[in-house]
């Protein structure tokens, strides 16, 4: 076990002249979480628009199931997807488990409904002031439903971000269905568990500190491009 | 102000869908009948202006006759054909604006693509109503004014048989009520028939062929205009023009 300012000491270190390892599993987390982020916001985003602009029976039903899909557990996740992968499962046949595009399947379940819940909400208050002017210009329902996503973009930003925010950070699903594999299936979240677990608190801290910075990142570089668009006034 | 130049971008109309006809029309809100018994005929081409006091029903029932809403009671058709089924062939001027979170151009654009029109109009629109030099300007910062005369390109944009306007200078500078009339008034002489709800005597008096005096749910009047201002039959309407409170 190294003390708290050693371990700190080479975590930055490791940071500022990165090794190859730490690039890789760096390099893995981001591809699968960006991965399913992507995925997560093709299905995600026309589901929430079309919920937002559609009513039927069982609607509300559906959206109590959407929002209380926002809470899905990570390991029930994994646990499912694996259920499903696994040889003697009835997707075992792909050869899928314990590879990177299990990882984005899980993560894509996981986060799905994160993305078409809240999109839903937002897309449903911009609906609420479009509404009678779309059937006035007797928009279809896909015509709407591309409008909505297109005038609320700036604000589904955020939503985009949540479910990248929720995949690069859980660390259940992806330990269950991923396994850890280095060189293979080794992520920043099961890599810091790991260390952890083994005293290797720099590494540990050094994923953490890089974790961190991205999700900084990410959020900088998302604030930045909705402040631009309110300066110039599209999103008013 | 700057003159406003009208390339031939709204074609002449030769309409159809005239008479509108209402019969024992009533439309509850809440419960409460906002309009009941409401028995109209409109013929031809040319303005009918919709007056009356606020909460008369004037909204609602341009709403009705949009089919965007349905009667409680009541039958509306449009030359025999039912007003849900021919709101595409008609254009409605809300009262507030409701523009994309887009460009000027592209506001008017979106119509265009929505039915199926040429793009290549869209110039032509945003000069008809003046705005071709806010083209790329967000919508949503242009004045009232302005964003009204967006309201009413993007209408025009779907070459309309029937303009329903719904008091759609409320709070308006003078300029640009005189430049919206103007607009309006362009699209009478090309054969579009036009329905405007108003508050403005002095708008009514300007663009209207055709008054209906609406109160309390109910239509009082519908006269020639040139009959209406000078002699109202009715003590309301009498009362709305000349300035008193009417509730």
């Amino acid at each position: 076990m190294q003390d708290f300012g050693e371990a700190f000491a080479l975590a930055f270190g490791l940071v500022l002249s990165p090794t190859g390892d730490l690039l890789e599993i760096v390099g893995l987390s981001l591809r699968v979480s960006l991965t399913a982020t992507a995925v997560a916001c093709l299905l995600g985003l026309p589901l929430g628009a079309l919920l937002a602009v559609t009513r039927f029976r069982g609607r509300g039903a559906v959206l109590v199931a959407i929002n209380a899909l926002m809470g899905l557990p990570p390991v029930v996740v994994g646990l499912l997807v694996y259920l499903n992968l696994s040889r003697a499962g009835p997707l075992g046949f792909l050869g899928l488990l314990y590879t990177p595009t299990a990882m984005i399947i899980a993560q894509t379940i996981l986060i799905t409904p994160i993305v078409a819940a809240l999109s839903r909400q937002i897309l449903e208050d911009l609906n609420a002031e479009y509404a009678e002017q779309f059937r006035s210009l007797c928009l279809g329902r896909w015509q709407s439903v591309q409008a909505l996503l297109w005038d609320g973009r700036y604000a589904l930003l955020t939503v985009g971000l949540a479910g990248f925010g929720r995949a690069v950070a859980e660390v259940g699903a992806v330990m269950i269905v991923g396994g850890n594999i280095d060189h293979l299936t080794r992520v920043m979240t099961t890599a810091i568990a790991l260390e952890t677990s083994k005293g290797e608190l720099a590494l540990a801290l050094a994923l953490g500190i890089v974790l961190m910075a991205i999700a900084l990142g990410v959020n900088a570089l998302v604030q930045s491009l909705r402040m631009s668009a309110e300066r110039r006034n599209v999103y008013a | 102000m700057r003159d406003l130049v009208f390339p031939d971008v709204v074609p002449r109309t030769e309409t159809d869908l005239m008479p509108l006809e209402l019969e024992g029309v009533r439309l509850c809100l809440d419960g409460k009948a906002v309009l009941d018994g409401v028995d109209l005929r409109l013929e031809g081409t040319g303005c009918t202006v919709i007056m009356g006091p606020n909460g008369a029903g004037k909204s609602q029932l341009l709403k009705l006759i949009h089919g965007l809403k349905a009667p409680d009671a009541g039958r509306i058709e449009w030359n025999g054909r039912a007003a849900a089924a021919v709101t595409a062939r008609q254009a409605l001027v809300f009262q507030k604006p409701v523009l994309l979170r887009r460009s000027v151009a592209a506001n008017v654009e979106f119509v265009l693509k929505a039915r199926g029109r040429d793009r290549g109009l869209r110039n032509g629109l945003l000069e008809h109503v003046g705005l071709l030099d806010k083209a790329r300007q967000p919508a949503r910062q242009l004045s009232g004014g302005e964003a009204q005369r967006l309201m009413l390109g993007r209408a025009l944009a779907t070459e309309p048989e029937v303009l329903l306007l719904d008091e759609p200078t409320a709070s308006l500078d003078p300029a640009s009520v005189l430049a919206i009339e103007r607009i309006i008034l362009r699209a009478r002489e090309r054969g579009v028939k036009v329905i405007l709800v108003t508050h403005d005597t002095g708008q009514a008096r300007r663009m209207a062929d055709e008054v209906v005096f609406l109160h309390r749910g109910r239509i009082l009047e519908h006269v020639p205009a040139d009959e209406f201002f000078p002699e109202p039959a009715t003590s309301e309407a009498r009362d709305y023009l000349n300035g008193r409170i009417v509730v």
